[in-house]
């Protein structure tokens, strides 16, 4: 396994291996359970920075819950994790908002606000987080607007736009807050057939354009294929397999990829 | 009995000043429960318990007794402890407090509507706490619970003349003075009946008007 991709470990090796330059997400030993049902069970990985990595598998393997735990959504039982050299959990809430400031996070179901315009809603948190000038932050916003298609739609509220529409200012929103990470949870599952595709078309765009780390959970695998770098197959809150997508969804060495696979393609 | 246009002439003088005091008592009295409400609302939410346990009590306690007795307690017994306020402050306090109550069930009820996403995307944007309350999650809430809340200003428009018992010259206590000088009940009694009915059903069309707007 080459240093620059996110690499396994068999859940009991050494918790702290040297740390590789490139390395900018890591999980060590995480446990996360609700209740008595363990999502993820002491759990190993790291992402390089810059790479897009896909977590694929059946639903209820955990691959949102590791999204979910990177945003500080969701707090794990054991383990730690680190993001670019800095400890996220356990750590106090200052350095969880110093962390969380390289992460952004686009939702299966958008999340946009309501009761703002869209290009509040992409501004608010440059604004108050970043301490940005209020024109520097419409600058940037209406950049964005731009990238993902929605120029005209600055003055709009999210309730008048499509699903498709919402989703794309979700990801200019996030943008907005020029993560090195973007973490995206089934960004299409909420979608319209017909919807879909424009959304993944800016996701692409940016992939391609940008050096954003991406870490991405979806069931559009014809989408993971294009964009990923390394693709995990989680089962039952493990990884099982993981390599280029083009071994993967190819040839997989696991029957279990194997059989998901064949049931989602 | 007959009707006696006369004794209406004669009390109107009496009744606008009552209708000024009904309504300063409507007005002060709903502001005072829509901030406290709030207060208590965003007090439950406090992670500490040794916040959320007092407030619960003491609220619980405001909501379950009468209002009566609490008007009562406070015109006739913090005097006692040497706080005095006129009857109408001290009714406009009683009235508001014990509607806060009410009003903080409301707000509860509006916060826990908003969509947990919307505390999620705030995190995930790293918002502080308070920017997320006020820009995020109370416009939101207080959107969906203004028609709740029009219904506690009605419901305190009709609980307004209890401050009668306290000497205050509401619509009812100038009614029931007047009645008493004059020997004449039916016509004050059936003016300020009206004007409750003039205030009250415009106001409750104007909520439902509200609701249809503002609650999706």
């Amino acid at each position: 396994m080459s240093a620059d991709t996110p690499l396994m470990k068999e859940p009991d090796a050494s918790a702290n291996p040297p740390v590789d330059g490139s390395e900018l997400i890591r999980f060590d030993h995480v446990t996360k359970r609700f209740g008595s049902n363990t999502v993820l069970d002491r759990l190993d990985f790291s992402v390089s920075s810059g790479k897009h990595v896909t977590l694929i598998g059946p639903s209820g393997s955990g691959k949102t819950t590791i999204l979910r735990l990177l945003m500080t959504l969701t707090k794990p039982e054991e383990g730690t994790i680190t993001v670019d050299g800095e400890q996220l959990f356990p750590a106090p809430e200052k350095q969880i908002r110093e962390v969380r400031k390289k992460i952004g996070m686009v939702f299966q179901q958008f999340n946009l606000f309501p009761n703002m315009s869209v290009l509040r809603n992409i501004t608010e948190a440059p604004v108050t987080v970043l301490g940005l000038s209020k024109d520097e932050a419409e600058e940037r916003a209406r950049g964005l607007l731009d990238l993902v298609g929605l120029a005209d739609k600055a003055g709009a509220r999210p309730t008048q736009l499509s699903g498709g529409q919402q989703q794309r200012v979700a990801i200019a929103r996030a943008l907005a807050m020029r993560p090195q990470v973007l973490l995206l949870d089934e960004v299409t599952s909420a979608l319209d057939p017909e919807l879909v595709a424009g959304v993944l078309d800016v996701l692409r765009d940016i992939a391609r354009t940008t050096d954003i780390t991406m870490l991405c959970v979806t069931h559009e695998m014809n989408f993971a294929r294009d964009i990923s770098d390394q693709v995990l197959m989680f089962d039952s809150g493990r990884v099982i397999e993981a390599g280029p997508p083009e071994k993967i969804f190819s040839d997989p060495e696991k029957d279990r990829t194997r059989e998901f696979l064949s049931a989602v393609l | 009995m007959k009707w006696d246009w006369g004794a209406v002439a004669d009390f109107m003088p009496k009744f606008w000043d009552g209708l000024l005091v009904t309504l300063q008592i409507l007005a002060l009295g709903s502001l005072i429960s829509f901030a406290l409400g709030l207060a208590w609302a965003l007090l439950m939410r406090t992670p500490t318990r040794f916040v959320r346990w007092p407030v619960g009590v003491v609220t619980e306690f405001i909501r379950n007794t009468p209002l009566l007795v609490q008007l009562f307690f406070f015109f006739y017994v913090l005097p006692e402890w040497g706080v005095t306020f006129s009857a109408l402050t001290t009714g406009i306090c009683a009235i508001g407090l014990h509607y806060s109550t009410y009003t903080m069930q409301v707000y509860r009820a509006g916060i826990e509507a908003v969509p947990a996403g919307q505390w999620e995307a705030a995190t995930a944007l790293n918002l502080p706490v308070r920017h997320t309350w006020t820009a995020v999650v109370l416009p939101q809430a207080i959107r969906r619970v203004v028609p709740a809340l029009g219904n506690y200003v009605i419901a305190m428009l009709k609980d307004t003349p209890i401050l009668m018992t306290i000497t205050v010259m509401d619509m009812l206590g100038q009614a029931r003075l007047f009645s008493q000088e004059h020997f004449q009940f039916t016509e004050p009694l059936t003016v300020i009946g009206v004007a409750f009915i003039f205030i009250a059903y415009p106001a409750s069309l104007l909520v439902r008007a509200l609701e249809r707007r503002l609650v999706r």
